[in-house]
């Protein structure tokens, strides 16, 4: 296997999934000439032309319903958002029409739509350009959101996405288009559901339940865990809605323990909604209150110093599963 | 009376005889509705469309049964129109199963794929986005169908209405915009909140043809809709039609439309019915006898009828229905796995 940047991996989905289907087009703000505000779809233009790689006006509202219609009427758009703080704008269609057309009209109608969008912070972006917001769309029946942390995840999911019949927000980090990763050649066929998490890492002790860029963390976290001898086990998500619940529950009847990792706020969120679960389906096989580990309950400040002090990091996760890991358990 | 053969905007009299007949169905329907909803067997909102027929019966006499047609909460007249059996649109507003959304949406929420009735939408101005969407997929696949998208004036105040109007016009889309300007939105009057008086600016806005039409005339309407459809089959781009009429009810079923006076809703009424000034200007034209429009009003009466009864002899959605079609595979819904007893 090559290794490429999660960058690369999202270009690669997208243009073998625009060779294999005429149907699939992308469009948005500044994606041709400009190549993509993060360079994902650089180069697409020269290739597929400005059918299908279309620069739109600077309009959430208008771009996100023309791609609701175009799915309607029998295409495969490729919607990028510029970024996720912006989804705020198009949040109508996306809830009240792309969620709601199939339930609500009787399951006539089908939105094979696929909104790509990063989000997240740690650039120094400021409050308005920081955010995790993939708990506000992952609350809404008739949507799928996914966030894949690796390129080999981002790859296989977009190829999905692309190929779904629903709609499906696809949530990307701004941190993570220049990480690195294994991935199959150009060419070689594979995808990644989208309604399945995976264990990424093994252990007895403590399962860590985490996603996008903070897996990352999780894992470095993991390595510095295991130094002490507390072996955790490390849950990517991968997919918010629909959750993989399952995987949650077998890993908790396995070490009775979980911290849960995001980098978005604590309250009503994502990690509030997974332990909530982890409390319904696993309440009888914990041996300790679950850790949560999150951003701080504030917007997020430009100053690099309370930027970061906003931010999770690796000794949060490794703080919060060594409180709840007894050391006897350790030294067994 | 003598019976020519005059025709009127090109029209044949059998056809002008079906659109004599499509707006006294949706009088006829419109009032059995109000009449169900008052008897407690439909809920929710109602919007009725008494009033504006002429709108919806001369802009869609122009379509191709490919053509695509979105629409607002005050849909019922547009699907009917398009090709919604009236009894599946009743029984919709009854929450049956055998309703055109399987009694899922609703008053506000009309579909029909076959018949290209593409809703059905309650957010006021979202369907003109998602209407010059269904127009690029048209473009894109390098068909010559055509999308019309009504919309209230109240419509024209979202920011949606400009950025769609951009869009369709700077990518030249097979879209035609119609404004069924009832003068409210719900109680605001579109004087108070039109900072021009009339849609003509708007349409030079954005570089494309603006049309004002009396929308108590059927024939105008159907005159300048042909045009903006043929333009826009022609791949000559997006038009924006102010179709001027009049709603006769309140906005909805709960309005007493404390903002207008008795006088004036008198005034439309006996002076401006549209069905009564096409029924004058088909009997000046000899195109037609008053005998022929009261069996066709006789026949939209039973059609209403019939529509009721069938709603009423409807099933209702069972049980399973509640979780079905949140997803294409359900077996994705969350619901599926993890709610479902």
């Amino acid at each position: 296997m090559r290794t490429i940047t999660y960058r690369d991996a999202l270009r690669e989905a997208i243009r073998e999934e625009m060779l294999r289907d005429e149907r699939v087009f992308i469009l948005g703000e500044d994606i041709a000439g400009y190549g993509g505000t993060y360079a994902v779809s650089k180069g697409l233009i020269e290739e597929f032309g400005e059918k299908r790689v279309r620069d739109t006006p600077l309009a959430e509202e208008i771009i996100t319903g023309a791609a609701i219609g175009a799915a309607l009427g029998g295409l495969r758009p490729i919607l990028e958002l510029m970024t996720i703080n912006f989804s705020l704008l198009a949040s109508d269609l996306i809830i009240n029409s792309a969620a709601k057309f199939h339930y609500m009209f009787g399951g006539q109608p089908e939105v094979p739509l696929v909104i790509r969008t990063p989000g997240g912070g740690g650039a120094q972006r400021g409050a308005q350009h920081s955010q995790m917001l993939e708990s506000l769309f992952a609350h809404i029946p008739g949507l799928k959101v996914v966030m894949p942390a690796t390129p080999y995840d981002a790859k296989g999911m977009l190829k999905s996405a692309v190929r779904d019949p629903d709609p499906v927000l696809f949530i990307e980090h701004e941190l993570l288009y220049n990480v690195k990763g294994e991935v199959p050649d150009e060419g070689v066929e594979y995808t990644v559901p989208l309604n399945r998490g995976e264990v990424k890492r093994e252990g007895q002790h403590v399962t860590i339940i985490t996603f996008s860029r903070m897996l990352h963390l999780t894992m470095q976290a993991a390595e510095d865990l295991a130094k002490e001898g507390i072996d955790a086990e490390v849950i990517d998500l991968r997919s918010i809605r629909p959750i993989d619940i399952d995987l949650l529950v077998d890993s908790v009847k396995k070490t009775n323990r979980v911290v849960i990792a995001e980098e978005g706020w604590k309250y009503y969120g994502t990690g509030q909604g997974l332990a909530a679960l982890i409390y319904e389906f696993a309440f009888d096989y914990l041996d300790a209150p679950i850790q949560h580990v999150t951003g701080a309950d504030v917007p997020m400040p430009y100053s690099k110093v309370l930027e970061r002090a906003a931010m999770p990091n690796k000794s949060d996760i490794v703080n919060a599963a060594r409180a709840i890991v007894p050391a006897a358990l350790v030294r067994a | 009376m003598a019976i020519s053969n005059a025709t009127l905007a090109g029209l044949t009299r059998t056809q002008l005889l079906e659109m004599h007949y499509m707006m006294a169905l949706l009088r006829r329907f419109e009032e059995k509705s109000a009449e169900e909803y008052t008897r407690g067997k439909i809920g929710g909102f109602m919007h009725l469309y008494i009033g504006q027929e002429a709108v919806g019966v001369g802009s869609i006499a122009t379509l191709r049964p490919e053509d695509k047609v979105l629409s607002s909460y005050r849909e019922h007249g547009h699907a009917i129109a398009k090709g919604i059996e009236p009894g599946a649109v009743m029984a919709e507003l009854f929450g049956k199963i055998t309703g055109c959304s399987k009694g899922k949406g609703g008053s506000m929420h009309m579909w029909s794929n076959e018949l290209g009735l593409l809703g059905g939408n309650a957010i006021v101005a979202a369907q003109l986005t998602i209407a010059t969407g269904v127009a690029l997929a048209s473009q894109y696949q390098g068909e010559d169908s055509v999308t019309v998208c009504f919309f209230g004036d109240g419509a024209v105040d979202e920011g949606a209405f400009h950025e769609s109007l951009n869009l369709a016009s700077i990518w030249q889309l097979p879209v035609v915009y119609i404004c069924e300007n009832n003068q409210y939105s719900m109680g605001m009057a579109v004087q108070k909140a039109w900072a021009v008086d009339s849609l003509l600016p708007r349409a030079a806005a954005y570089n494309m043809p603006g049309e004002q039409v009396d929308g108590m005339d059927v024939i105008a309407v159907y005159e300048a809709v042909k045009r903006a459809v043929e333009r826009a089959r022609r791949g000559e781009g997006p038009s924006l039609l102010e179709i001027k009429t009049y709603r006769f009810r309140g906005h909805s079923m709960t309005d007493p439309a404390y903002y207008r006076t008795r006088e004036e809703e008198q005034q439309w009424r006996t002076t401006r019915d549209p069905i009564g000034i096409f029924e004058k200007r088909l009997l000046e034209a000899e195109a037609a006898t008053q005998a022929e429009f009261d069996e066709n009003d006789a026949r939209a009466t039973q059609a209403a009828e019939d529509a009721a009864d069938f709603a009423e002899n409807s099933p209702n959605p069972t049980p399973e229905e509640l979780y079905t079609d949140v997803m294409v595979d359900d077996s994705t819904a969350l619901a599926y796995r993890y709610e479902r007893k």
